[in-house]
């Protein structure tokens, strides 16, 4: 579903990626891990086509970014640590902005379905200047999934969330995930990720230095996986 | 492939679901225009004793006022429009949706020319009121809606580079100004003529500049609006 | 790569020989003109270093169009040494303006379509300088400046032409005398030397400045470039 090959991305004369290369599966749902600065953030944002490679081949549900980006854009959901709603609107009001901006049929029966499916369907009348943080970052799911996009890509969706909040945001991304999407997340909550993912990626100086599958994981956690990932 | 009508019909729609999301947004909080209208009423408070507007002084001076008053209150509303969709990373939700980038930039414009228009149609019997005079010509609304697009097109542009740079808000108004200064004169030089009812020849030159602009920035922007917000 | 090329050596001297003998035709050869006296020698100057600041212009309006197509760093750096020089020449072009100005109109500033054409220039490249500082990101910096360089080479051109179009509207300090109470005269043959001899010789040492700064951008391009492999 995901095929990257040879990224590089320079910011000016700084190299941030460095000849990656990552492949998912149609299904999976990859946990990308990696310390602070190693470039997560940047390659969700190649992989969601809002920057351009420098050099590579970065392919998405078989199209090619960035020259066929429309394609990919319309089969993509992105979720990131900024909610990308509009505060003076209600949340059926930016949802169905954005299911106008994606050309959607059908679009209230859609609307109320993803917002039963986030849990804010008596909500949808108010403003989201009166949402929760987590409240908010589920309609942020909302949005990403209201198009019904094949790939999703997740970066940190956890920050900034109580428990409880993330306890429902769990819930929301399982379910999303259960509907045979690929997935791609970043996180520093290595427990959650680890409830979540089939697969984990170490993204370390540019590059993918370690993965591994849920299986492959064996008696080990993530948590083991992780560090000696980046101590080798 | 997407067949020409097909890729023009989303376009449309693109834009005007912007609008519309702008407008819907703005009918529930109405800062913008609020602030916006405040400020253009406190500047032509300020002339007021700053030039003290008597009659004899008020010919000469009117358009200068007006515009000016437009273009300082244009700028917080060009701010504002653009802040909105940068704070929440908005700006990144609609370059996400499968539409053209200027689709973006068009109903931006669309819609921060309409918030603008409306505060200068509000203006113009308030500046009436004060001065017992009457502002309702024809021919100044043409100038008004002729210099508030080319105004609104490059204010666009420029602010949707200024809220992704460090300074924001402070920056518009110095990268602005010295680059709309041919749209200034030429919209002054209309207002005046019409408002001293010269005869349309003399008028003539300074519209047809006006017009050209329009056209000429509406086209530069379309053509560099994607450098501005793609990486 | 590290010492300076030898035809640019050669450049340097010879900008300067140029710069020696302008200078003599200019303050020595050409006559003294019979109505302004001495002060119409800063004409020769003026002129031609107003010649400068608009090679520099056009520069940096051609080099930012190049980075735009395609996107490479080296046309960034043409372009900040053409608006640096540019806003240099176009300053000493005013304060020679002002020179003139006040034995001859007996005024430091006139409205004059030029003048103030060159002064708003000045603005825009301040304002230049300052969106530039607002941004981290090179490549982000470098579309910026070049997006600002060609609107502001749109929208130059036509205020110099609206100036001059509504100059009605203008405080005219000097009245409609004759053009020779206006600070127009003819020139001589010994005059036309020195200021034809002044556009060249100006229009070597912009070529001088030009390849210098450039060659200075590159190689400080280079020293950032060693520090960051340094630091990594």
């Amino acid at each position: 579903m995901i095929e990257v090959r040879k990224l590089v991305k320079r910011f000016g004369l700084k190299t941030i990626l460095r000849g990656l290369d990552f492949d998912v599966q149609p299904g999976e749902f990859v946990a990308l891990l990696g310390p602070n600065g190693a470039g997560k953030t940047t390659f969700l944002r190649i992989l969601s086509s809002l920057s351009r490679p420098s050099l590579g081949e970065v392919k998405i549900a078989g199209y090619a970014l960035p020259s066929q980006a429309a394609a990919v854009r319309a089969r993509l959901g992105v979720v990131s640590h900024m909610p990308l709603l509009y505060a003076d609107l209600t949340a059926e009001e930016n949802l169905r902005f954005y299911a106008r901006l994606y050309g959607l049929q059908n679009q209230e029966p859609r609307i109320t379905e993803v917002l039963q499916m986030v849990g804010l369907d008596n909500r949808r009348r108010d403003l989201v200047r009166t949402f929760s943080r987590g409240m908010q970052q589920r309609l942020a799911i909302g949005r990403a999934v209201l198009h019904d996009p094949d790939v999703m890509l997740f970066d940190e969706p956890y920050t900034g969330l109580d428990q409880d909040a993330s306890t429902m945001l769990d819930e929301v991304l399982k379910s999303v995930a259960s509907q045979g999407r690929t997935v791609v997340m970043t996180s520093h909550d290595l427990a959650r990720s680890e409830d979540l993912a089939t697969r984990f990626d170490v993204l370390s100086r540019g590059v993918i230095t370690a993965s591994t599958s849920r299986e492959g994981l064996g008696s080990s956690n993530v948590l083991a996986f992780y560090k000696q990932a980046l101590n080798t | 492939m997407k067949s020409p009508s097909l890729a023009r019909s989303s376009f449309l729609k693109a834009v005007a679901a912007i609008v519309q999301k702008d407008l819907a947004a703005e009918y529930r909080s109405r800062e913008l225009l609020s602030s916006m209208m405040v400020f253009a009423l406190l500047v032509i408070f300020i002339f007021n004793y700053a030039l003290n507007l008597e009659p004899s002084v008020r010919a000469k001076v009117t358009a200068g006022v007006l515009w000016v008053t437009f273009v300082f209150a244009g700028t917080i509303g060009l701010n504002r429009s653009m802040a909105v969709e940068k704070d929440r990373g908005c700006l990144d939700g609609l370059l996400l949706a499968p539409v053209d980038r200027t689709a973006i930039f068009f109903g931006k414009v669309i819609s921060t020319l309409i918030f603008m228009l409306l505060v200068e149609v509000i203006m113009l019997p308030f500046y009436g009121l004060f001065y017992n005079v009457n502002l309702f010509n024809p021919g100044l609304l043409l100038v008004m809606l002729l210099g508030s697009i080319g105004y609104v097109v490059v204010g666009t542009l420029l602010s949707s580079m200024a809220v992704q740079t460090r300074t924001r808000d402070i920056l518009l108004p110095i990268i602005l100004f010295p680059i709309i200064i041919p749209i200034l004169l030429s919209a002054l030089d209309a207002s005046n003529g019409f408002l001293n009812n010269l005869e349309f020849d003399l008028i003539q030159p300074a519209l047809g500049l006006l017009v050209a602009l329009d056209v000429i920035f509406t086209a530069v922007s379309f053509m560099v609006f994607d450098y501005v917000v793609e990486e | 790569m590290q010492t300076k090329p030898k035809a640019l050596l050669a450049l340097d001297v010879v900008s300067l020989i140029l710069l020696a003998i302008s200078t003599y035709l200019a303050l020595v050869f050409a006559p003294t003109e019979a109505i302004m006296g001495d002060v119409q020698r800063v004409f020769y100057f003026h002129v031609a270093t107003a010649w400068v600041g608009m090679l520099g212009f056009v520069a940096a309006g051609v080099a930012g169009i190049v980075y735009l197509r395609t996107q490479n760093l080296k046309w960034d750096i043409i372009e900040i040494a053409a608006v640096e020089i540019s806003l240099v020449f176009f300053f000493i072009t005013i304060v020679l303006g002002s020179i003139w100005a006040r034995p001859v109109w007996n005024t430091w500033w006139t409205w004059d379509p030029r003048l103030t054409t060159a002064a708003i220039t000045e603005l825009i490249y301040i304002a230049y300088f300052m969106l530039r500082q607002g941004i981290e990101d090179p490549d982000r910096r470098a579309r910026f400046g070049a997006v600002y360089t060609l609107i502001g080479a749109v929208s130059v051109p036509i205020t110099f032409m609206a100036i001059r179009l509504f100059r009605t509207i203008h405080p005219v300090v000097i009245g409609t005398q004759s053009a020779a109470a206006q600070g127009g005269f003819a020139m001589t043959g010994d005059m036309k030397v020195a200021f034809f001899f002044a556009l060249f010789a100006f229009t070597v040492i912009f070529i001088d400045l030009f390849w210098n700064r450039i060659r200075m951008g590159n190689l400080a391009a280079k020293v950032e470039q060693l520090r960051l492999k340094i630091s990594q």
